[in-house]
């Protein structure tokens, strides 16, 4: 747990090292070699690495549009993802989805760039477990601003009416981009919302890794039992703005200072040494975690960008005839990087 | 900003926009705003800068994450005579409140055999260009256009934007106004140097359905909105040294389309090249091609239509340089058509 949330913070602070170069020092989002929006989660590793700690490959999960830290504690391949956040060929989606959009269907991770939309799949991945009597299950996780969404409580519905292996990770960092929680909702404890389906809700109000996993695990261990699906909400921070370059003008000082100090890492490092692990051992981990980052960000810088003509290949598995993965029967060439 | 100050100032497309909302809300208390981050935030493209700090959280609401709620409570007060303007910061995110939209908004004058109007603004920013994936990167013309009971209008300079907001907002019915991101002037997202433009700084409409010729040519026609306007006039100013004389038409709404200007240049230049940003296949495109042909046939000696290939739009930037046509790809196809 403490090595995957050592990861996360790591990746995402050499992620935001190479996303700023070429784009100062005038911020603009189109220029530089990560492309496209970025949005990091540091303060939240806690709720990816304590739900995830419990799940097996087999276990589906679907993040949202702040994947990184979900996707690091439920083993996705490092390197191809960073290929893919650098839109390189070798990446996770060929360059084609970006950092909102990671899929690596071998440890049955996906995530959406549209709020409350990972929910319904992750019923899906519920239900076909339910089908084949397997005893896998699914985790999908939202943020507390998707708690209103009409995607998320359908799905409620629908993994409590079958009985479907399922677990609602609801990460609270209190901010929906420029919206504080008690705006947008007049329920404190998002995991209230099971009650209107008679689903059991918990909620864990500290950053806390070690309560998390606690937690998590009477959940995951009752869907992946038969038992059906549980809401979870879990407090982390967001210690970044909604996405780089978001200049958070809306957001008080003192809720950037509060988020920074509320800090699960050296939480769990007390933790840790409180257990009797010596501060040799976790200086080796987090050592050991830095350089499978920097490994991964030197292999995916080294891949080779998408072949332009590319963008015409992937939309079907099976292609009709004339349809794709054929030269276009009019030009569109126009990209010259 | 004191609307008597002068006749006229350099505005970015967003600060025109949000002039016409603020003149419509001074002028009539029946104008709010609604929509996600667009008080305290001011738009995430700044489409509504400034409008709290003047109208206050009743009337510039911030609302939750729930599109279908809030974009059908638009439809609700519309009905009773109110007139929302509602904002969905990205045009890919309406598959979530999309019956608010298809069915409800658009549909409910025709079924009350119209005696019940929906005078509400749709707002949405649309467009690629900036590598950020096939969620957050359409234009989706072509989607809303195809639906019958809905005015779409798409603004390609500040002039534009503010004489089609002024009249979005004064118009009985749902008008779904489509900003492109690209044009805005945003800090983090440079535009061109062609939406900045000179606007009065009084109240003035710009009537749907009327096209705008913005460049004169002979020897063809180029059919355009939003972003490629700007593209397209870069390639006209490029294809005059070649000697070849462009038309540049920018439709400025969809619904409803002004026909009559494209087929009135049609029939002098006998060419016609049809770029947009949305899909190919059942698009714009296709439509203007149609309507031309139609009512001008014999006038047309080519067609070239340019547009994005039927591909989501990719991540990686050379891939989506390769789908979204800029200059080059428009210049090519006027080429053709010589």
């Amino acid at each position: 747990m403490y090595e995957n949330i050592v990861t996360a913070r790591h990746y995402e602070e050499r992620l935001q090292e190479e996303y700023l170069e070429g784009k100062q020092p005038a911020f603009d989002i189109s220029a530089g070699p990560i492309p496209g929006e970025l949005h990091l989660a540091a303060g939240q590793e806690a709720a990816a690495a304590g739900v995830c700690q419990h799940l097996r490959d087999d276990d589906t999960v679907t993040a949202t549009h702040r994947p990184h830290h979900v996707a690091i504690a439920k083993g996705v391949d490092l390197e191809r993802m960073t290929a893919e956040i650098f839109g390189r060929q070798t990446g996770l989606g060929k360059g084609k989805g970006g950092h909102m959009h990671l899929f690596d269907p071998e440890v049955h991770f996906a995530c959406s760039g549209i709020i409350a939309e990972g929910c319904p799949p992750a019923a899906g991945a519920g239900l076909a477990a339910k089908k084949r009597n397997e005893d896998s299950v699914a985790v999908a996780y939202l943020g507390e601003g998707a708690i209103d969404q009409g995607a998320f409580l359908e799905s409620l519905n629908f993994a409590a009416v079958f009985d479907l292996p399922v677990v609602f990770v609801i990460e609270d960092n209190d901010w929906a981009i420029s919206m504080p929680k008690e705006r947008v909702t007049d329920v404190e404890n998002g995991a209230k919302r099971a009650d209107g389906f008679e689903m059991p809700g918990a909620r864990v109000d500290a950053d806390d890794a070690v309560e998390i996993y606690e937690v998590a695990g009477e959940a995951i261990g009752r869907a992946r039992d038969r038992n059906g699906p549980t809401v979870l909400e879990v407090q982390v921070h967001r210690r970044m703005g909604h996405f780089m370059g978001d200049p958070q003008t809306y957001r008080p000082e003192e809720d950037q200072e509060a988020a920074a100090e509320r800090d699960s890492i050296e939480r769990l490092e007390r933790d840790l040494r409180n257990h009797g692990v010596d501060d040799e051992r976790i200086e080796e981990i987090r050592e050991a975690a830095h350089e499978r980052v920097e490994a991964a960000i030197e292999w995916a810088k080294e891949q080779p960008k998408p072949d332009p003509s590319d963008a015409h290949e992937d939309i079907f598995v099976n292609p009709p005839s004339g349809v794709t993965d054929s030269e276009p029967d009019f030009e569109f060439a126009g990209g010259d990087d | 900003m004191s609307e008597n100050s002068a006749e006229t100032r350099e505005l970015t497309m967003s600060r025109a926009m949000v002039s016409a909302i603020a003149h419509e809300m001074r002028e009539n208390d029946e104008v709010f705003y609604m929509g996600e981050d667009v008080a305290d935030y001011g738009g995430i493209f700044d489409s509504t800068e400034g409008l709290r700090e003047e109208f206050g959280y009743d009337r510039v609401m911030d609302v939750p994450i729930s599109e279908t709620a809030y974009l059908g409570a638009a439809v609700g007060a519309a009905q009773e005579g109110m007139r929302p303007i509602a904002e969905l910061m990205f045009v890919d995110f309406f598959g979530v409140a999309m019956d608010q939209i298809y069915n409800q908004m658009a549909k409910n004058t025709y079924m009350s055999g119209g005696n019940v109007s929906v005078p509400m603004v749709l707002t949405a920013a649309v467009g690629g260009t900036y590598n950020d994936a096939a969620q957050h990167s359409q234009t989706l013309y072509g989607t809303f256009a195809h639906i019958p009971g809905l005015k779409i209008v798409v603004p390609s300079t500040a002039y534009e934007a503010k004489g089609l907001m002024h009249n979005a907002i004064r118009d009985d019915d749902p008008v779904l106004y489509m900003f492109h991101k690209r044009l805005m002037g945003i800090g983090w997202l440079p535009a061109p140097d062609g939406p900045k433009t000179p606007v009065p700084e009084t109240d003035y409409t710009i009537p749907f359905g009327s096209a705008d010729v913005k460049r004169t040519g002979d020897d063809v026609t180029i059919v355009t909105l939003g972003l490629h306007v700007h593209r397209a006039l870069e390639a006209a100013e490029g294809l005059a040294a070649d000697g070849i004389d462009a038309e540049v038409v920018d439709l400025r709404s969809l619904v409803p389309l002004d026909t009559d200007t494209v087929v009135e240049s049609v029939e002098k230049t006998g060419n016609l090249v049809v770029v947009d940003e949305d899909y190919r296949s059942y698009g714009v495109t296709g439509e203007i091609v149609a309507s031309v042909a139609d009512e001008a046939l014999a006038a047309l000696d080519s067609v070239e239509r340019v547009a994005l290939p039927d591909v989501p739009i990719p991540y990686s930037r050379p891939m989506e340089n390769e789908v979204v046509p800029d200059v080059d790809d428009i210049a090519a196809a006027v080429r053709r058509t010589q």
